[in-house]
C-alpha cells in the first residue's frame, strides 16, 4: 500500500466560477458519502479538514504578501484528501468519485515516494 | 424480594461498596485486605442471619460489622503501624477512633475514585472489565466466567494478574483532578462501552446475567454523570447509546434464546421509557464542540428506535456512518455504512462499494452481500449466506443465517 495525495483544485476568482456556491452546497452530502466510502474500505489515511478560503494569504519573494487565494492561476487547492491505495491505477479510480469533477473541479494524484 | 433473592442482591451491592470505600482508605497496595474483610463480613452475616434470622435494616447490619471488622484488623495487625498506616487517608486517626465512611456520598466518591484507577491501560480491556465487573460491580469469578464463557481459573488468574499490575504501577485510588480529566475519562469510557457490549453483544445464552453487564454498565456511567467533574459530553452520549441499545433487549431474543433482526423485532416491546431516557442524555451531550464516536454511535441508535423506514432516518444513518468511519475505521462500522446505503440509496449502488470492501475473512461481509443480492439475483444471494454460514463461528448466527436461507425465494 502507498499513500496517495488527492488534491482538488477548482475556481476560487472567477465571479461565474463553477462549482459554484450553490452547487458546493449541493455536493456536501454527496462529498461525504464519498469520503464515508473511502474509510470504508479502510483506506482514509486521515481525516480530512476543511481549508479557509477568505483568509488566505500568497507569500512571495521580496517580503510580499498578497490576500489569495493565487490570482495568476484560476485552479486554487480546494481541498487535499490524503489516502491508501496499491497504485496510481486504485488512486484514480477513487478520485474519479470525487462528486464535485463533474461541476469543473480537477483533482490531482500524486503518490508519497517511500521514506527509507 | 423474598430473603433467598434479597441476599444475593444485597452481596453485591454491599460488596461492591465497602469494597471500594476500604479500598480508596487503604490504598492499591492493600486491596486484598479490603476484599476480605469484607468476604468475612458476609460470612459472618449468613451464619448469624440463616440462625436469627435477617435483621429489619440488613445494609446498616453489614456496616456495622463490616466497621467493626475493620477496626479489629487494624489493632491486631501489627502491619497498620509499619507499613499501612503513611498510607490510610487519615493517618491522624487511631485505629479505636477509625470512623468507617459508608455514607452515600463516600460510597459514591470510592467508587468513582476507584473507576479511573481500574480502566488503567496497564492492564488489557478485557481485564480492566473483569475487574470492574468484580471490584466495582460485585460479581464473583463465576459469574465473571459465565459472563466471557470460560472456567473460574481463568477469570481468578487473569483478577490476580490485573490487580498485581496495579500495584506494580502503583496506581493511586484518588479523585479525578480537573486537568487530567479528559485523558483519563476516555480510559474509563473506553472500559464502560466495552462492559456494556460485553452484556449485549456476548453469546453467552443466561440473558439475566448479560442484562446485569448491561444494567451495570449503564449504573457506572450515571454514577460519572452524577458528579460535576466529570459530567461531560461523550459521558452522557454513551449513557444515551447504552439507553437505546437497552431498550430493545427484550425484543432482540426469542423465547429459545434465539436472535431477533432488527427488522423482525416486535416494536411493542421496545423500552419506551429507555428511549426517552436515552433522548435525554444525548441531548445533554449535544454540547461544546467535540464529537466523539459516543456521540455518532448514539445518534446511529437514535435512529434505529425510529421504526419508520423514512429516507431522512437511513441519509441521517448514512450521515453518522460516515462520520464514524472518517473517524475510527472498523469493519463492522464499514458493513453497516453500507447496508445503511442500501436504505438511502437503493441495493444496486451498495452491492458496488460492498463489493470493495474485501472482508473476505469476516462472515458478516457474506451475510451483508446476500441480503444486498436478494431479490437482485436469489443464486448468488444462496452463495454469500452459504459462505457466511461456513465462515461463522457463532452457533447462534449459523442458525439465523439457516433460517434466512430457508426463506429465500427459490433462485432460477
Amino acid at each position: 500500500m502507498n499513500e496517495f495525495l488527492l488534491i482538488i483544485h477548482r475556481d476560487l476568482i472567477s465571479k461565474d466560477a463553477t462549482p459554484s456556491p450553490e452547487q458546493m452546497q449541493q455536493s456536501i452530502k454527496p462529498f461525504q458519502d464519498w469520503l464515508g466510502g473511502i474509510a470504508a474500505q479502510n483506506k482514509l489515511v486521515a481525516p480530512p479538514r476543511r481549508w479557509d478560503v477568505t483568509g488566505c494569504r500568497i507569500v512571495k519573494q521580496d517580503n510580499v504578501v498578497l490576500n489569495g487565494p493565487y490570482a495568476e492561476i484560476k485552479e486554487s487547492v480546494g481541498g487535499m484528501i490524503l489516502i491508501r491505495a496499491n497504485d496510481y491505477e486504485e488512486a484514480v479510480e477513487i478520485a474519479r468519485g470525487c462528486p464535485i469533477i463533474q461541476w469543473g473541479a480537477v483533482v490531482e494524484v500524486r503518490m508519497a515516494m517511500p521514506t527509507m | 424480594m423474598d430473603d433467598n433473592a434479597l441476599i444475593p442482591h444485597l452481596f453485591r451491592t454491599e460488596y461492591r461498596n465497602i469494597v471500594s470505600v476500604l479500598s480508596y482508605l487503604f490504598g492499591i497496595q492493600h486491596i486484598e485486605v479490603a476484599e476480605d474483610l469484607v468476604s468475612d463480613t458476609f460470612l459472618t452475616a449468613t451464619e448469624h442471619w440463616s440462625l436469627h434470622g435477617v435483621p429489619d435494616n440488613p445494609t446498616a447490619w453489614l456496616y456495622t460489622v463490616a466497621k467493626n471488622k475493620t477496626r479489629n484488623y487494624l489493632k491486631r495487625n501489627t502491619l497498620f503501624e509499619q507499613r499501612l498506616s503513611p498510607e490510610l487517608r487519615y493517618t491522624a486517626e487511631k485505629a479505636e477512633e477509625l470512623d468507617l465512611d459508608l455514607s452515600v456520598k463516600n460510597i459514591a466518591d470510592s467508587q468513582l475514585a476507584m473507576m479511573f484507577t481500574i480502566c488503567n491501560p496497564v492492564n488489557s480491556g478485557e481485564s480492566q472489565v473483569a475487574l470492574a465487573l468484580n471490584l466495582l460491580c460485585g460479581f464473583g469469578t463465576q459469574e465473571i466466567a459465565d459472563a466471557f464463557l470460560t472456567n473460574k481459573e481463568v477469570i481468578y488468574k487473569r483478577l490476580s494478574r490485573a490487580k498485581e499490575k496495579l500495584k506494580e504501577a502503583n496506581i493511586r485510588i484518588e479523585q479525578p483532578t480537573l486537568t487530567e480529566i479528559n485523558a483519563r475519562l476516555s480510559t474509563v469510557l473506553t472500559t464502560l462501552y466495552l462492559l456494556f457490549s460485553e452484556g449485549y453483544y456476548s453469546t453467552s445464552q443466561n440473558t439475566t446475567l448479560r442484562k446485569g453487564l448491561c444494567a451495570e454498565a449503564m449504573r457506572l456511567c450515571a454514577l460519572l454523570i452524577d458528579n460535576a467533574i466529570t459530567n461531560k459530553p461523550p459521558v452522557n452520549a454513551l449513557l444515551a447509546l447504552m439507553c437505546f441499545h437497552a431498550s430493545r433487549f427484550d425484543a432482540r431474543v426469542d423465547e429459545h434464546g434465539d436472535s431477533i433482526l432488527y427488522q423482525d423485532q416486535d416494536v411493542t416491546l421496545w423500552n419506551r421509557e429507555l428511549i426517552d431516557r436515552g433522548t435525554y442524555f444525548l441531548n445533554a451531550a449535544s454540547t461544546g464542540t467535540e464529537v466523539t464516536r459516543y456521540h455518532l454511535e448514539a445518534g446511529i441508535a437514535y435512529w434505529h428506535t425510529q421504526r419508520e423506514d423514512t429516507a431522512e432516518k437511513w441519509e441521517n444513518i448514512l450521515s453518522l456512518y460516515n462520520d464514524l468511519l472518517i473517524l475510527e475505521y472498523s469493519p463492522i462500522a464499514a458493513l453497516n455504512r453500507t447496508f445503511a446505503l442500501s436504505k438511502a440509496h437503493g441495493k444496486e449502488v451498495a452491492i458496488v462499494e460492498a463489493e470493495k470492501l474485501k472482508l473476505t475473512t469476516n462472515p458478516f461481509y457474506y451475510s451483508l452481500l446476500g441480503n444486498l443480492y436478494t431479490g437482485i439475483d436469489n443464486g448468488l444471494a444462496l452463495q454469500h449466506f452459504e459462505k457466511a454460514a461456513s465462515l461463522s463461528t457463532s452457533v447462534a448466527d449459523k442458525a439465523t443465517l439457516q433460517r434466512t436461507i430457508a426463506r429465500l425465494p427459490e433462485s432460477q
